[in-house]
């Protein structure tokens, strides 16, 4: 007990209790990270196929869940069967005990399709335009053969609904809006005939565009190839709805590899499908990235300037206290509030006004005065400036008063002193607030849910059509789309690692921010030559 | 001459300066002071550039400084000893207004430059901090590179002609005894010198802006024997061309370096004189007991 005592006394209890808490903390941390990081890069590995013999006819697909004998209930294995278009559901429970003679069938196919989710099952044959080309396994390798072509084919169908077909509507909405205003002012009829001219050879052009575009889609329906579920039933589709033929108890780990790399790139890069349970999150790692961006070219400012009154200008009498201990406390105002302010005052106050004074053209359909990327980054612009007031207040505070006297000393005014002296000393202090402004800012969701994100943009903020920059769209956001597919997707169950990558993907996205600040800060610190932070 | 390369201060003499030949001991007085002969008329003669009259500061309701009068003499070292809290520093800090930056400071009395009141309402504060430059007790140079440290009053002036820049650095760094240490690593950051170096820093950026005043508080008092017994020698240096006020704990300094001394208890000025005669036949008890050593 006494040598107990004496342990405590030296401190090295304290030295054990605080190292174990680190330590707890940590493995806290480590856990979730490791957790979200495992089930969702896990997903995109190719799983084996399992057929096997139920009392209800065969079962071929991935096993997803186990669930052990509870009570009555006796132990069941979860199968992803897919083929939502034939059997109505992705996933099936079936009793352990009814599962016999499991096998891995070497020709089963996990076909990746653009509508009804995957397709589990053999494949039967491919014809092109109706002769015969392959039938049986021995099809697979043609179906390989013939699939880059078709999904290059895919891409530029796409690229041209996108580009030129997009940009001839935006171009003749802008054509429509001109003659609406003509007709206002009520123009002479030569000046309107002349836009009708115009009018009509764009609707020319369209009309060119959309039979260019029914002639590649038409050769995209040339090859059709046919497949059969494990319970007999078959299916014909065309090689255009296929995205991707998986082979899984064929492949070897090089190929498994191969698909799981294709995989992870689409995720990356592409857009997303079937009500966002499948495809890629690009435009939602886009939205983000671009409205946190813009959150920090606006609070950085604010909060800076802000804080330099507060700091150097201000009577430090109880007027500035009580504001101090107010942007405090607005730290800790709920963000859904921010959300119902920003809705209130910049989309409906602030961007009816713009539309009303800009965009009288076009309304009622508002420009502005809806939910968009700038009313977003604006709205968590406020939420995080008084992270930004804090810090910046702290690093103002911690600028030597010897270095101000010095300079102030030599003749320089006040503004001179902060501007050469006060806020380079203060810089990486301010740069701290910034990074934590902006990991607040990227990880809110329910402030955007009201002003401005969206399940499914149909164009990114930023893109090839003039001004480039489309500040009043809507866009998406990685923590929007977690809670869109995790909870309100009609297929949650599919969806659900969708739910860990998008999580781990935005938790890179913070991750990639934040270095970026922080090479910055390193940077001025070694220009500085070692600073107080 | 030998280049030393350690970043550790090593005396150098000063350009100009004939080397000492053997590198003064840290318990010796610079020789060099002890050499010139201070006759009383060349010094009395000169003319006054700051003189204070019936000067009472408060902070608040405390007063700290008590109806001082004192006339600094052109070209001449005024040190102002005293014990810690005696009102020196704050004196020091009257004479460029550098207490204004303290909000519940009020001042009776006037200071007057050359020939301005620099309390009249209306004077340019800037510019007559343009004049009297200073020295502070912890040497403070910025986080910028020696040159841009000695730079900068010139360029918070608007100054951006390189060549004047450069000649004005190398001048000061000359006059301040540091361009044969550090003229060839002009863009290293000021902190990596040495404390004694880094107050020569300060000392240089200073005569940068050409002031006709140098007002140093305690400029000594955080560095070792060496550095000290080289700014010292500095200060007898500068004297030539400028007229330097120095607050100093240190009685011996203040024998070695100053002309005249005042010396200041409790906010009052008790006993102010040629710094000889101060300090070896001072006509006040109080005077003689603190300069003894026997309080303060």
């Amino acid at each position: 007990m006494r040598k107990f005592r004496e342990w405590w006394r030296r401190g090295s209890g304290l030295i054990w209790l605080s190292g174990a808490t680190l330590a707890l903390c940590l493995l806290m941390i480590a856990g979730l990270v490791g957790y979200i990081g495992v089930k969702g890069l896990g997903y995109f590995w190719p799983g084996p196929l399992i057929q096997a013999m139920t009392p209800n006819g065969p079962v071929l697909g991935q096993i997803t869940g186990v669930e052990e004998a509870q009570g009555d209930d006796t132990a069941k294995v979860q199968f992803r069967v897919g083929n939502r278009d034939l059997f109505g559901q992705d996933y099936r429970w079936v009793p352990k005990t009814d599962l016999h003679a499991p096998s891995r069938p070497r020709e089963a196919v996990l076909v990746e399709r653009l509508e009804y989710g995957p397709f589990i099952g053999r494949i039967q044959g491919v014809t092109r335009d109706g002769a015969t080309l392959a039938t049986g396994p021995a099809a697979l390798a043609t179906i390989q053969g013939l699939l880059p072509e078709s999904v290059a084919l895919q891409k530029r169908i796409h690229g041209l609904e996108k580009g030129e077909v997009g940009g001839l509507n935006a171009r003749i909405e802008a054509l429509r809006l001109e003659r609406r205003e003509l007709e206002a002012k009520g123009a002479p009829a030569a000046k309107r005939e002349a836009l009708a001219q115009r009018d009509q050879a764009l609707q020319n052009q369209y009309a060119a565009s959309e039979r260019r575009l029914e002639l590649l889609r038409a050769q995209g329906e040339r090859v059709q190839v046919t497949l059969a579920a494990v319970d007999g039933q078959t299916k014909t589709l065309p090689l255009a709805a296929i995205v991707r033929l998986v082979p899984a108890n064929a492949l070897g780990f090089l190929g498994k590899a191969r698909v799981y790399g294709a995989r992870v790139w689409e995720f990356l890069w592409d857009d997303p499908r079937e009500s966002n349970t499948e495809g890629g999150i690009f435009p939602a790692i886009f939205g983000t990235v671009m409205m946190v961006m813009l959150m920090s070219v606006v609070v950085v400012p604010l909060g800076v300037l802000a804080s330099l009154y507060m700091r150097e200008y201000a009577n430090q009498g109880w007027l500035i206290r009580i504001l101090r201990i107010a942007v405090n406390n607005l730290a800790g105002v709920p963000s859904i509030v921010f959300g119902v302010f920003g809705l209130g005052f910049f989309v409906y106050a602030l961007g009816g006004t713009l539309d009303a004074l800009f965009y009288p053209g076009k309304l009622p359909t508002p420009t502005f005065g809806t939910g968009g990327i700038l009313w977003a980054a604006l709205t968590l612009a406020l939420l995080t400036v008084p992270v930004v007031i804090v810090a910046t207040e702290e690093a103002l505070a911690s600028v030597p008063r010897s270095q101000r006297e010095a300079s102030l000393a030599l003749g320089a005014t006040k503004w001179q002193t902060i501007r050469n002296v006060v806020l380079p000393g203060a810089m990486p202090g301010i740069l701290t607030g910034t990074i934590l402004a902006m990991a607040r800012g990227a990880g809110e969701v329910a402030p955007l849910m009201l002003t401005g994100v969206v399940k499914l943009a149909p164009s990114m903020p930023l893109d090839g059509s003039f001004p480039f920059l489309h500040l009043d769209r809507k866009f998406m956001h990685l923590g929007f789309h977690i809670y869109d597919v995790g909870f309100q997707s009609p297929n949650s169950e599919a969806a659900k690692p969708m739910v860990f990558m998008t999580a781990l993907l935005l938790l890179l996205v913070v991750i990639v921010l934040n270095l970026f600040a922080l090479r910055l800060r390193s940077r001025l610190r070694a220009r500085m030559g070692g600073g107080a932070f | 001459m030998i280049e030393f390369e350690s970043e550790a201060f090593v005396p150098e003499p000063a350009p100009g300066v004939p080397a000492p030949a053997p590198a003064p001991t840290p318990a010796a007085a610079p020789r060099r002071i002890a050499d010139i002969p201070l006759t009383d008329a060349a010094v009395l003669q000169a003319k006054p550039v700051i003189q204070v009259e019936a000067l009472n500061l408060f902070y608040g309701d405390k007063q700290a400084l008590f109806d001082v009068d004192l006339e600094v003499r052109e070209h001449t070292v005024m040190a102002l000893i005293g014990p810690s809290g005696c009102g020196k520093s704050t004196l020091l800090r009257c004479m460029n207004r550098m207490n204004d930056l303290i909000g519940s400071v009020r001042i009776e009395g006037r200071i007057q430059v050359g020939a301005d009141d620099i309390y009249a309402p209306g004077v340019d504060v800037i510019a007559l901090r343009k004049r009297m430059g200073m020295v502070f007790q912890k040497s403070n140079p910025f986080p910028k590179s020696i040159y841009e440290n000695v730079a900068y009053g010139l360029r918070i002036q608007g100054i951006k002609a390189a060549a004047v820049l450069d000649e004005a650095v190398e001048r000061s760094l000359l006059a301040s005894g540091l361009w044969d240490e550090v003229k060839d690593r002009l863009q290293d950051s000021g902190l990596g010198l040495s404390g004694g170096q880094q107050q020569r820093l300060c000392i240089a950026r200073a005569l940068a802006i050409q002031p006709e005043v140098l007002l140093m508080d305690e400029p000594c008092s955080a560095l070792d024997p060496l550095a000290t017994s080289r700014i010292e020698e500095l200060i007898f240096e500068l004297k030539r061309n400028f007229t330097i006020v120095i607050v100093t704990h240190n009685m011996q300094q203040a024998a070695r370096v100053s002309d005249f001394t005042a010396f200041f208890w409790m906010g009052k000025l008790i006993e102010v004189g040629l710094t000889e005669k101060l300090f070896t036949n001072p006509r006040v008890r109080m005077t003689e007991d603190y300069i003894s050593g026997r309080f303060g």
